[in-house]
């Protein structure tokens, strides 16, 4: 009963969606009132409509209720609850609801947090929302329902895919989809702006803190995955380009040019059609990502829904979209006249240098992941696009955008003259240069990415600093400090994501240049040397789980004769779905990881093993939350605080209109 | 799912077997890290998108085989590599060849930037120049701008 209540509160929620596509934007373009303020109620009501259909499916899969065909296919009366919750977006019809209910939570909050925005933007802003679920829920009725029954219920489900059975996953996707999906009221707030036909610094300050948060929760997301994929898998990878990781990252470098250029247009006026195409695009590629993840034309190491049908749906729906806002686009982008004016040397100018470089590397990551697809199809060449390529094709932009990136951070609006500018960032070069050459010359005989990586990241960090440092003005030392704290917002969450990305970049290098891997057969007792420690086996043992029998070794790390730690990785094997899983013990600190995995038992005696020490590992990870906390902090920033607090008098002012 | 998911999925039917294995591991160092660096960019086949290095796929294993055995009697690394696509065609490579139609590839991205450059310096040069004037505020507009400015 509840499965067939949440089926119907999702109808509902699609008719709804219909109606808040169409009463408001008509009412828009009438400008009455009455039918532009249909959009609000309907964007509430379909996000709660959605939350009971989602809360049905849950129920569904929380009661292990097999008569539903979607958790007999994936859940298992055994599997730990976290699981079976987290279990509800594992798959493709679910993962499409929490999709859904992401999408019209974003309605609902333009609804809720949107009381400043002009009354016919903001009717049209929802319009655009509803007619995204609207395509989203009639993707979902149409081609994959999650509520169909089975005529008759198994006594058991086929259990969740074991990779997947892991804390990750009741994170991961959900980050990962705020953020895809975050992106969806950027690009509405730049339709309803192309169909208002006006672009102002007001709007840019809008869609900003939309476009901010949904980067954060994509970093959150991306992060997430590559942190389960490091841990998960067993040989200690965290970046594998991926079609479906590149899928992620797309978006994740437009939003990125975007939050840059629309600060443009907040402050300046200018970059204005731009910064609108970036927000068309960035959902765009969030739709591509959808199309990649779900349609199975692009072979990935992440199965999902490999449905044909299901693949040209999307397609439609993001040839509609991107088709429709693109055409808008070119019909009226010549009406945001620029104002601002500024010279070639100007924070301007660095802010088109960023986008420019994040948009050709999302290119190159596109095409890339695209290619073996068009060449299959019209040059008729089965090949294959990997690792090597996107190092080779995407590393450049990076490194560049890492050199410019402290300079034109504090380049001064409007014009710079060249000289004074370098004054503040001499030490940060040198810094830079001596831990460039440092490294080289610590590590002779390796790839120059290590030496490369580590100046990079010091001149980013540095850069930040600098940059904050400056802005507490000229006098002592104490003063200076204590206007640190009261610096605004937006500059302390700038620097720090500035400081993420550098510590990031570095990292990545580190791990790639310097890591070390050892392989072999290990007998009880015996040990090994890796990095300076011995690991030695001193025990196997069977351990059985919830729904999985496992194989725990324990490892014994010394330094020196010293005992460092002792590790049990283990493997897993779960008989319901008959797959194996590694689970790698690692032992983290500041400087490395250590990563322990155990392997199959050998015909002549012991056990494969696998060690690993990876060179700053976690601080890929430390440098992405960074990055996500600079922009949580910089969205905290006075100016989005007084524009909410403006839309409290802005309410009461209303009638007076 | 957004992770490495389901990548045993399609290895159901093989053992359960790992990554290089210990047994395969030659004994002269230095052929097997050649052997190593030439699998990083050789695609498992019957694999959806991983390198014979990280596959536990038994052709994976084959294929780590074949080569060390190539390596070990004496082809070059272009020898090796050119004998596994040979056999397997361009599809084993996960470094697409940058010749007839893959230029497109490997130039798309400098292209788009020198692309982007021009674009770039032709507004750059506009925006130091044009300037057009700034419309005067509505009423309405002057009205919100004082409620804002009073918060």
């Amino acid at each position: 009963m509840i499965i067939e209540l949440g089926h119907f509160a999702l109808i509902l929620a699609f008719a709804i969606a219909i109606v808040q596509s169409t009463l408001p934007m008509i009412g828009a373009a009438q400008n009455r009132a009455a039918l532009m303020a249909v959009a609000e109620p309907a964007a509430i009501a379909q996000f709660l409509l959605i939350g009971f259909s989602f809360a049905a499916l849950t129920y569904g899969f929380v009661t292990s209720d097999f008569s539903v065909a979607l958790v007999t296919a994936n859940s298992h009366t055994l599997k730990p609850m976290l699981y079976k919750v987290a279990g509800v977006w594992g798959n493709h019809e679910g993962s499409l609801l929490l999709w859904a209910l992401i999408l019209s939570l974003f309605g609902a909050s333009a609804a809720w947090f949107g009381g400043n925005l002009p009354p016919t933007l903001r009717a049209r802003v929802l319009a655009v929302q509803g007619l995204i679920g609207v395509a989203f829920l009639a993707f979902m009725l149409f081609t994959s329902n999650p509520f169909l029954r089975l005529a008759t219920p198994p006594l058991n489900g086929n259990d969740l895919n074991p990779l997947l059975q892991d804390p990750g996953l009741a994170f991961h996707p959900p980050f990962l989809y705020l953020g895809y999906v975050g992106l969806s009221m950027s690009f509405s707030f730049a339709v309803a702006a192309l169909i208002e036909g006006r672009v102002d610094a007001a709007w840019a300050r809008w869609v900003r803190p939309w476009t901010l948060a949904a980067w954060i929760f994509l970093t959150i997301g991306i992060a997430m995955g590559s942190w389960w994929a490091y841990y998960e898998l067993g040989w200690g990878g965290f970046w594998f380009w991926d079609p479906v990781e590149n899928a992620s990252f797309m978006p994740w470098l437009i939003s990125a040019a975007l939050l840059h250029s629309a600060i443009v247009v907040e402050k300046r006026e200018a970059l204005k059609s731009w910064t609108i195409l970036l927000a068309i695009l960035a959902f765009g590629f969030s739709l591509i990502g959808t199309f990649i993840v779900r349609s199975g034309v692009i072979t990935s190491v992440h199965a999902f829904a490999n449905d044909p049908e299901r693949g040209v749906f999307i397609l439609m729906i993001l040839g509609v979209f991107m088709g429709g806002a693109l055409t808008l686009f070119t019909l009226r982008a010549s009406k945001m006249e620029a104002k601002g004016v500024f010279s070639t040397v100007s924070r301007e100018s660095a802010l088109v240098a960023n986008n420019l470089l994040l948009a050709v590397s999302c290119f190159v990551v596109f095409i890339g992941t695209i290619w073996p697809l068009v060449a299959e199809l019209f040059f008729n060449r089965k090949l294959s696009v990997g690792v090597p390529f996107f190092n080779a094709a995407f590393t450049p932009f990076m490194v560049a955008l890492a050199l410019l990136l402290p300079i034109g951070s504090q380049l001064p609006w409007k014009r710079a003259s060249g000289t004074r500018l370098l004054v503040p960032l001499k030490t940060g070069l040198i810094l830079a240069v001596v831990s460039t050459a440092l490294v080289f010359a610590m590590q002779t005989g390796h790839s120059a990415l290590g030496p490369i990586g580590a100046g990079l990241g010091v001149w980013v960090v540095w850069g930040a600093l600098a940059d904050l440092w400056q802005r507490t003005g000229r006098d002592n030392i104490s003063t200076r400090l204590s206007r640190l704290g009261r610096l605004p917002r937006a500059d302390l969450g700038k620097a720090t994501a500035h400081a993420g990305f550098g510590v990031t970049l570095f990292a990545v290098a580190a791990m790639n240049a310097w890591s070390i891997e050892d392989i072999r057969v290990l007998k009880l007792g015996e040990s090994f040397q890796i990095g300076g420690y011995d690991v030695q086996l001193t025990d196997v043992k069977g351990v059985e789980g919830p729904n999985y029998q496992a194989t725990v070794a324990e490892m014994r790390v010394t330094r020196a004769g010293a005992l460092v730690t002792t590790q049990f990785p283990e493997k897993r094997f779960y008989p319901v779905q008959g797959m194996p899983t590694t689970e790698a013990a690692i032992h983290q600190s500041l400087t490395r990881d250590l990563y322990l995995v155990i392997g199959d038992p050998q015909k002549s005696g012991g056990w494969a093993v696998r060690a690993y020490v990876k060179p700053f590992a976690d601080w890929i990870w430390a440098g992405a939350l960074m990055m996500a906390l600079g922009g949580l902090i910089s969205l905290s920033d006075r100016r989005y605080r007084a524009a909410a607090g403006a839309k409290r008098s802005a309410a009461k002012g209303l009638p007076a209109e | 799912m957004k992770l490495r998911a389901a990548l045993l999925i399609a290895l159901l039917s093989a053992p359960p077997a790992w990554a290089v294995q210990p047994d395969e591991v030659l004994a002269d160092p230095a052929l097997e890290a050649r052997a190593r660096s030439i699998s990083e960019g050789l695609r498992c086949l019957v694999c959806r998108n991983e390198t014979i290095d990280d596959s536990d796929a038994s052709l994976a294993r084959d294929l780590r085989l074949l080569l060390r055995e190539r390596l070990t009697a004496g082809d070059t690394d272009a020898d090796a590599i050119a004998f596994i696509v040979d056999r397997y065609g361009e599809y084993v490579l996960l470094n697409p060849t940058a010749n007839g139609v893959n230029l497109i590839l490997w130039l798309a991205g400098p292209a788009m930037l020198i692309a982007g450059l021009a674009t770039a310096a032709l507004y750059l040069r506009r925006r130091r120049t044009s300037a057009a004037p700034d419309a005067p505020l509505s009423d309405s507009e002057t009205k919100r701008l004082a409620e804002i400015l009073e918060n």
